[in-house]
């Protein structure tokens, strides 16, 4: 055996001395161009994945700006105020956004809360409630919805809660728009909470203000709530994403949002309708743009995984 | 041994003080899921399966809704739908997978969190304005058809394949923000010790790398899978039913655009969608917990 090794190491070098730069750095030849190939093989894939992802918004913004046989023009984006339902739409998208967000918060907060410092026994109950929404898609959702609201004038015209079912269904301000985009943003919402609770030691502070005679409001106003402010503001910019683009359930419903209102004027002014899509993608990353800042914030790690939330969805 | 025990009973003191009343607290959010979300769930479930006569209003069970929603056109549509969105959801992920990969070896902070940026932004951005955004790009008149002149090659934005282009944009992004992490958390030094103790990449890859990543990777498609699954804003402004998708036809039943009386089947088929997509997501939230303990 040990005669062997040599033999075979001699066969090898006196075959590289034909070629005696091969032998020795037989190695770095199988390495150098391992290290370099990555180097295409990323750029490729990035610069591909870019144009992928760069060539529509260009091409819908050359859309809305350049006429055929007329040139440039900005009309598309001037004629926007004066637009038939621009304002509506965007007025009522806004507000429906800030009730989901008052809302959700209102219902969320105390209940996570609750589950950190007090009844952890109850947290997987809140966890799959809040989850749940995930499983069902926003269509399902809808025709269950318009069911129960059939039962208004089917069933309950006698009753005091007839008036409830016209009331949620006010043309001004659908109520029940509100309540179905809180059960959709909830998922959104328990996660960033839930990912701010986790980055502060919630019984600690609890205690520690407790007994230094803080009342319980003020413990929550003025202790918890400034310790989950990243978190907060992640939940409610994602809520407002998400009730911005809305589009399945309020069309389906017979509403008209902003979504809904962008595909209604699609087909007479094509160029108008691109035009607000772009802007309202500019309003939507901006937004999460200033999330994720807001996430990668120097302070605490309270909000990084508020960004993280999202990435499951 | 004390101090493990003491907080344990300090804390379980608090829960029977407090418990009573912090039980409260979570009391408006399971009331209102309860109602809010449990109602209209429910009254899907009851609408699928029961039958109520107009002549005497009488109520009975009934599987026919459901049978009729694995039939003809409507079983074609929900055929559409898997077809569709597994499609997209395989491509989606495969090329995910490979972006992340450029990205997270690329060791270059700033590349890394813009790419993670842009992923988590472009994620978000389905629905409408996606689809004019493709209109105006590659649809019949839009900018990229004309100057390259698409149409020649055979092109059709308003198809299968258009609407799986389409679904792309935003499918991938989010494949790269789930599976970045998984592969940020393939240690350098597992494949140190896979090269130093003879293997190949791709003897690293087969034994250690996809192993370790194979519950990320199918957690990430089987999400994309249920994300493309749910998506009906973006079709529907594209194609608007020149392709069969569940969520178009449920869409088509509610507004009343087919014969009346196929609202049950429209439920029925809700009830169809939700046992898909809670079958999805009965295999992927097993997979996130088990890529969890390998990448913490």
């Amino acid at each position: 055996m040990a005669a062997m090794t040599p033999t075979t190491r001699y066969s090898d070098s006196a075959r590289d001395t034909e070629a005696p730069e091969d032998g020795a750095p037989a190695r770095t030849p199988a390495r150098r161009p391992r290290r370099p190939r990555p180097r295409i093989w990323r750029g490729a894939v990035l610069g591909l994945a870019g144009a992928y992802f760069l060539v529509p918004l260009v091409a819908s913004f050359v859309f809305t700006v350049h006429v055929p046989g007329h040139g440039i023009t900005f009309e598309a984006y001037t004629e926007l105020l004066s637009a038939d339902g621009f304002t509506e739409s965007l007025l009522l998208s806004l507000g429906l956004a800030a009730a989901t967000i008052a809302l959700s918060l209102l219902l969320a907060v105390p209940a996570l809360v609750a589950v950190r410092i007090g009844s952890p026994r109850l947290r997987p109950v809140v966890e799959v409630m809040c989850m749940l929404p995930l499983v069902v898609p926003p269509i399902a959702l809808v025709t269950g919805i318009t069911t129960v609201l059939r039962w208004g004038p089917e069933h309950l015209s006698r009753t005091p809660l007839y008036q409830t079912f016209i009331a949620v269904q006010n043309e001004k301000f659908p109520v029940v728009l509100v309540l179905a985009y809180t059960v959709l943003a909830l998922p959104f919402v328990y996660r960033s909470l839930d990912a701010g609770l986790r980055a502060v030691d919630v019984p600690t502070l609890v205690e520690a203000a407790r007994s230094c005679g803080a009342s319980w409001p003020y413990l929550v106003l003025r202790v918890l709530l400034p310790n989950l402010r990243a978190s907060l503001a992640g939940a409610a910019f994602l809520t407002l994403a998400l009730v911005l683009g809305e589009f399945t359930i309020a069309s389906l419903l017979g509403f008209r949002p902003f979504a809904v209102w962008i595909v209604s004027i699609s087909g007479a002014q094509a160029r108008m309708s691109v035009a607000v899509s772009i802007l309202s993608l500019l309003i939507t990353w901006l937004l999460l743009i200033a999330l994720s800042r807001a996430g990668t914030a120097p302070s605490t790690g309270a909000a990084a995984p508020a960004t993280t939330s999202r990435k499951e969805s | 041994m004390s101090s493990t025990t003491d907080p344990r009973v300090a804390g379980g003191t608090r829960r029977r003080r407090r418990g009573p009343r912090t039980w409260l607290a979570t009391l408006p959010l399971l009331t209102f899921t309860g109602l809010c979300f449990g109602i209209p769930l429910g009254a899907m479930a009851y609408g699928a399966v029961t039958r109520t006569e107009p002549a005497n209003g009488a109520t009975r069970l009934t599987g026919e809704h459901l049978a009729r929603s694995l039939q003809g056109p409507y079983l074609d549509s929900l055929i559409g739908s898997v077809q569709l969105s597994a499609l997209t959801a395989l491509v989606g992920g495969v090329l995910g997978v490979v972006i992340a990969q450029a990205v997270v070896t690329s060791r270059s902070a700033g590349l890394r969190s813009a790419a993670l940026t842009a992923s988590g932004v472009l994620a978000n951005f389905g629905g409408v304005p996606l689809a004019f955004a493709f209109i105006a790009t590659v649809g019949i008149s839009g900018v990229v058809t004309q100057l390259a002149d698409l149409t020649a090659f055979g092109w059709n934005l308003y198809s299968f394949t258009g609407l799986a282009v389409v679904y792309l944009y935003f499918l991938i992004p989010l494949m790269v923000l789930v599976i970045a992490p998984a592969l940020d958390g393939l240690r350098p030094q597992w494949r140190e010790a896979a090269q130093s103790s003879g293997a190949t990449g791709r003897q690293f890859w087969r034994h250690v790398g996809l192993p370790v990543l194979a519950p990320s990777l199918l957690g990430g498609f089987v999400l994309l899978f249920g994300t493309a699954f749910a998506a009906h804003a973006t079709a529907a402004a594209l194609v608007g039913g020149s392709v069969p998708l569940v969520t178009l036809k449920i869409a088509d039943a509610l507004s009343g655009n087919v014969l009346t009386g196929q609202e049950n089947v429209a439920l029925a088929l809700g009830l169809d969608m939700i046992l898909i997509a809670g079958l999805v997501m009965a295999v992927y939230l097993p997979l996130q917990r088990r890529s969890a303990r390998w990448l913490r």
